[in-house]
Parts: structure tokens; C-alpha cells; sequence
């Protein structure tokens, strides 16, 4: 049943993805409707999958490295569907499924095992990793609206722009998601880490050295942006920041598991 | 009972002979009514724009609401009309392509699709739509939405004016509150500062080399004129710079541009160039934050939007068709012996 839920989550960031791909290349796409149905699809059969998990475990499923990608996803999927509608960020739904579809096969490939035993979980270590793949989620968001700025900016430059032109949104636009994601991942991540202070629990120091790079590149990234860097800087920033933390991620999670 | 289709458009009337037959709406009430009065009519739509005046009669005699709408049109007017009809099914096939945009002068243009609501309500209120009409002027606005969201038939924009208005969109999403800087105060960055003014542009700032000629536009477009030796201060707080000056040498060089656009705190810049020979040195759009476009990639953009619209002709066509079909058939049933026994 838990396998079933992540396989149908699997087919429907699949499924909105190609359906995007298909109808950019017929012409007939509608901003915002299939791709937010596919991923609110999606996120409801992950959400499903967390939830019987963390009930078989009796905490936050984020136990192995599988499981975290699932949460990344998750929370990705969830800072989406909040802000790609609101913002009428049309294709950030395209761009969105792939990123999503990519962690999914990877956590389904990974072994994952769930953890029985953790009757009684510290409740400030649940909240400080949830609270850090919530930020990571948002940063994951940055990472995308910098991938469509990049794509939109190379379109106007361009002066030969192609269809698709036409359905991503302005780069001001994009601009202003990136650094208002980029607040909001922060702000959780510094939360994050104060619950983590509140657990009183021994860390690992490469483990807080990696964690607090993470925080240092992202307080840095937010510095830089209030210097008035342009739109292009913003957005390279965002995205191979947040390529850097998914690099980190499994280190990270080796050693909060070891 | 038929639908008539009759009236005068672009392709078959000049301007000075359409702007003759124009109907305005204060006077629709009372055409629609004479109309009306003619024998045989049981219902009518009457759109009047600036590129067509038509009739949509449900009729029982082709012939005699011809005639008379003719006679009306005359009338109004002091000379001959030169009218096309069609009967049912092509005035069904007419309506929904005009609705559609297919018979406009710019394939593709929704602004006929308001026109065509406005003539259908003003009928409607008048009490001359009928059944039959209501219900081909409904199918209309759907065969409209469908042609619009199924094909690209209203893809990009299509003139120099719409391309900058949607490229200056896609650079600051709305146009609310921007700042432009015209340069060189030429015909046609006028035209085009008034498309961004349109959109909601806040300032313009005119600078040319004779201060009077800067002047007299700032005050026809409600800007302000500046001397040209010193538009590079107004630099930093400017979004969009109109280039079109008579200058026999590039003004714009990324040496001249590169320190200037460090002072804009990272706000991105839209170049437009319409000077030929050109002001802006193309080396300027690999700098970080400027978008520059030339006459030629304008003309270009908009061209390529037309070769769209051209091709998506087709496609349109095909769903029309099946509409009419479906309308006609709607008809048929309606207007049968059977149905009308049953009908009280």
C-alpha cells in the first residue's frame, strides 16, 4: 500500500511534466491548470505515504536518506502549490515536476527500511528536521523560479524568442519569488536550528559545520541581494546554492543517522 | 426560418464609405427597430465597428429583408451600399469567424469578440434577438473561446507598438508606475511610448537635440523634456530608453552604458531602438540586465506572430466547421415539422 501511494505519486509529477512538454509542443497549453492538479495529485499520495510511515514509526519520517528525499519533495510540492497559484507563476508547475520527479525516482531506488523502536521521539529533533526540509523546500522553490528566470532572461536576450516565451512569467516576477522563497527557506532554517539548540542533544561537529555552511552560503545569498545585484546573480545564486545543498543533503543525513 | 447575413466590411468598402453606414450605438435601438419592421424579419443583431457593418436577421424571406435593409442603409447614408450576404449555413460560418477574429484585418484580434458581444446585448435588451439568434450568438462566444484557447490563433503580438508593450511585460511584469526615456522625439517612439502609456507607464522623459521639438512632444504625450547633453542623469531611474535619433554614430556603447547601469541598484533596463542607423550598439545586450531590441528584431517578432496566427488559420477553420454543423443541426431540429407540432 505505502509502495502504491509512492508509485502513483511517481505517475502523476510524471504525468503533469510530459503533459506540459506535449502541449508546449502542440501549442495548446493552459497556464496553471494540469500542472497544479498533477502536483496536488502528486503531493496528496506523498502526504498519504508520509503519514502511514510516521504512524508505523511513531515519528517524523525522515529517518533514512529515502525518506528524507520524500519529505524534500513533499514540502517542495507543498511551498508550489501555495505559491504557484497565488503568484500566477505560469509553467513553474513545469519546471517544478521534474525537480519533484527526479527525487522521487531517487528515494524509490534508495533502500528504505522503517525504523520500529522510537516510541518516544525528542519533539525538538522532529521539529528541527522537519523545519529544515521545510526550508530546504523553499529553497528547492528558489532554486526552480531561478531556473525559469535563467531560461526567461536567455528567451529575451535572445530577440528571436520561442513559444514558450510566451507562458513563463516576467523576470521581475521571478525575481521578487526568488528572494521572498529565499527569505521564507531562511527563516525556517534558522527556526530549524534553534529547535535543534532546544533538543540539547550531543551533534556531530562535521555535522554542524555542513548545516551551519548551508546557513552561511543562504544568509550570504540574502546579503548579496540587498546590494542590488542584478536578476540574472539572484537567480544563478538560487539554483546552484540549493544544487550545493543537495549535494550536502546525503552527507548530512549520514551523519544525523551514524 | 433562415439566418441572413448582409453588411460591408475592410475588404469590401474603403474607410471613407464604412465610416458613411457606421451605426452608432444611440442609434441602434431605432435601426434595429426599422428593421425589424420589415416583412418577413422576426428577430436582428446589428454590429457596427470601424471595420464592419452587418446584419444578423432570422428571416423567412431572404429577398425582402435584403431589400429592405438595403432601402434602410441608403437612406441613412445617400448612397448605394456595397453589400454582401450570405444565407444559412455561411452566415452561420460568417458570424462565428468575425467572432472568432478570422475576418478581421489583424487575424486573430479579440477586441471584435467585445464588438460582437456589445451588438448581441444591445439586441438583446432592445427585445430584437430571437430564439434562433440567442442561440447563435451564444454558440458564437463559444466557438469564440474555443478558437482561442485550442489554437495559437491569437499568438504574440503584431505590430512594432504590441511587441515592445509585450516584451516591456515580460521584462517588469506590469507596466504600472514605470519610467521611460525617449530619445530623439521621431514619429515613431512616440507611437510606441504611447502603447507603454496605454499600459499604465507613469513618465515619460523626452530628450532630443533641439530642446523645442523635445518639448512640444513632452507636452503632446504629457512628459517632460530634457536637454540632451544631460539624459545620462536621469539614467538610473528610468525602465525603458525609446532610441531614435538621427545621430550618424552609435550613442548607446557598452563604455557609455556599463558604469551607468551600475548606479540602477540591479533594475533591469529595456533598450528599444528604432533609430536607423541604429544608437545602440548591439555589444550593449550582453550587458548584465539590458535587453536590447532594434526595429528589425520588432518587426521580426511581429511578423513571426502573424506567420502563426496564418497558420493556425486552418486549424480554426476545421473547428468552426464542426460547429456550424452542430448549429445547423440545432436548427434543423428546432424548425422541423415534428418539433414544431410538439412545440405549442
Amino acid at each position: 500500500m505505502e509502495r502504491l501511494a509512492l508509485l502513483a505519486a511517481t505517475l502523476c509529477y510524471l504525468f503533469g511534466f510530459s503533459h506540459t512538454l506535449f502541449a508546449l509542443g502542440a501549442g495548446r497549453f493552459h497556464p496553471g491548470r494540469f500542472n497544479i492538479l498533477a502536483v496536488a495529485l502528486g503531493a496528496a499520495a506523498q502526504g498519504w505515504y508520509l503519514l502511514m510511515r510516521g504512524a508505523a514509526e511513531h515519528s517524523c519520517p525522515i529517518g533514512n536518506l529515502s525518506e528524507t528525499l520524500l519529505f524534500l519533495s513533499w514540502s517542495i510540492a507543498l511551498i508550489y502549490l501555495v505559491i504557484g497559484p497565488a503568484y500566477r507563476l505560469s509553467l513553474m508547475g513545469a519546471f517544478t515536476a521534474p525537480l519533484l520527479l527526479v527525487l522521487q525516482i531517487i528515494s524509490l531506488l534508495l533502500p528504505n527500511e522503517a525504523r520500529h523502536g522510537f516510541l518516544r521521539p525528542n519533539p525538538w529533533v522532529e521539529a528541527h528536521a522537519a523545519l529544515s526540509l521545510v526550508a530546504f523546500g523553499a529553497f528547492g522553490l528558489a532554486c526552480v523560479a531561478g531556473l525559469m528566470f535563467l531560461v526567461q532572461e536567455r528567451q529575451l536576450k535572445s530577440r528571436r524568442p520561442d513559444p514558450i516565451f510566451h507562458h513563463l512569467p516576467p523576470i521581475s516576477t521571478l525575481s521578487e519569488t526568488i528572494l521572498r522563497l529565499l527569505w521564507a527557506g531562511f527563516l525556517l532554517l534558522t527556526l530549524s536550528f534553534a529547535a535543534g539548540w532546544l533538543a540539547h542533544v550531543s551533534i556531530d561537529g562535521a555535522k554542524f559545520w555542513f548545516s551551519l555552511l548551508i546557513w552561511l552560503l543562504y544568509a550570504g545569498l540574502i546579503l548579496g541581494m540587498r546590494t542590488g545585484v542584478t536578476g540574472r546573480r539572484k537567480a544563478l545564486g538560487a539554483a546552484l546554492t540549493f544544487l550545493i545543498v543537495l549535494l550536502l543533503l546525503p552527507v548530512i543525513q549520514h551523519l544525523s543517522t551514524r | 426560418m433562415n439566418i441572413l447575413c448582409a453588411g460591408l466590411n475592410h475588404r469590401t468598402a474603403h474607410l471613407d464609405v464604412r465610416e458613411r453606414f457606421a451605426v452608432r450605438e444611440s442609434e441602434m435601438a431605432g435601426v434595429l427597430e426599422r428593421i425589424r419592421a420589415i416583412d418577413g424579419v422576426t428577430g436582428a443583431v446589428m454590429l457596427s465597428t470601424c471595420n464592419r457593418v452587418e446584419l444578423y436577421a432570422a428571416s423567412l424571406c431572404q429577398l425582402r429583408t435584403l431589400d429592405g435593409f438595403r432601402s434602410i442603409l441608403i437612406e441613412r447614408a445617400g448612397l448605394e451600399a456595397p453589400l454582401y450576404h450570405h444565407d444559412t449555413p455561411q452566415a452561420v460560418r460568417h458570424l462565428f469567424r468575425v467572432a472568432s477574429g478570422l475576418d478581421s484585418m489583424v487575424i486573430g484580434e479579440t477586441e471584435i469578440l467585445g464588438q460582437v458581444k456589445k451588438a448581441y446585448s444591445v439586441a438583446a435588451e432592445v427585445g430584437s434577438a430571437t430564439r434562433t439568434l440567442h442561440k447563435l450568438f451564444q454558440h458564437a462566444f463559444r466557438v469564440a473561446k474555443s478558437v482561442r484557447t485550442e489554437t495559437q490563433i491569437t499568438s504574440g503580438p503584431t505590430s512594432v507598438g504590441s511587441v515592445a508593450v509585450e516584451l516591456a511585460g515580460k521584462i517588469f511584469g506590469s507596466l504600472e508606475g514605470r519610467r521611460v526615456m525617449i530619445l530623439g522625439a521621431g514619429e515613431i517612439s512616440e507611437r510606441t511610448a504611447r502603447s507603454l502609456q496605454s499600459r499604465g507607464v507613469r513618465s515619460v522623459i523626452v530628450s532630443n537635440r533641439t530642446y523645442e521639438r523635445a518639448a512640444t512632444l513632452a507636452a503632446e504625450i504629457g512628459g517632460m523634456a530634457l536637454h540632451f547633453d544631460h539624459w545620462e542623469k536621469a539614467f538610473a531611474d528610468i525602465d525603458i530608453l525609446i532610441s531614435s535619433t538621427n545621430a550618424p554614430h552609435m550613442i548607446l556603447t557598452p563604455e557609455k552604458l556599463a558604469p551607468l547601469m551600475r548606479l540602477r541598484g540591479g533594475a533591469p533596463l529595456f533598450v528599444i531602438d528604432l533609430a536607423v542607423p541604429r544608437d545602440a550598439d548591439p555589444a550593449i545586450n550582453d550587458l548584465d540586465g539590458i535587453f536590447l531590441y532594434d526595429i528589425d528584431s520588432l518587426e521580426q517578432i511581429a511578423a513571426e506572430s502573424l506567420t502563426i496566427r496564418r497558420k493556425e488559420v486552418c486549424r480554426c477553420e476545421s473547428l468552426i466547421e464542426e460547429h456550424v454543423g452542430g448549429f445547423i443541426g440545432w436548427m434543423r431540429s428546432v424548425h422541423s415539422p415534428e418539433s414544431r407540432r410538439v412545440t405549442p
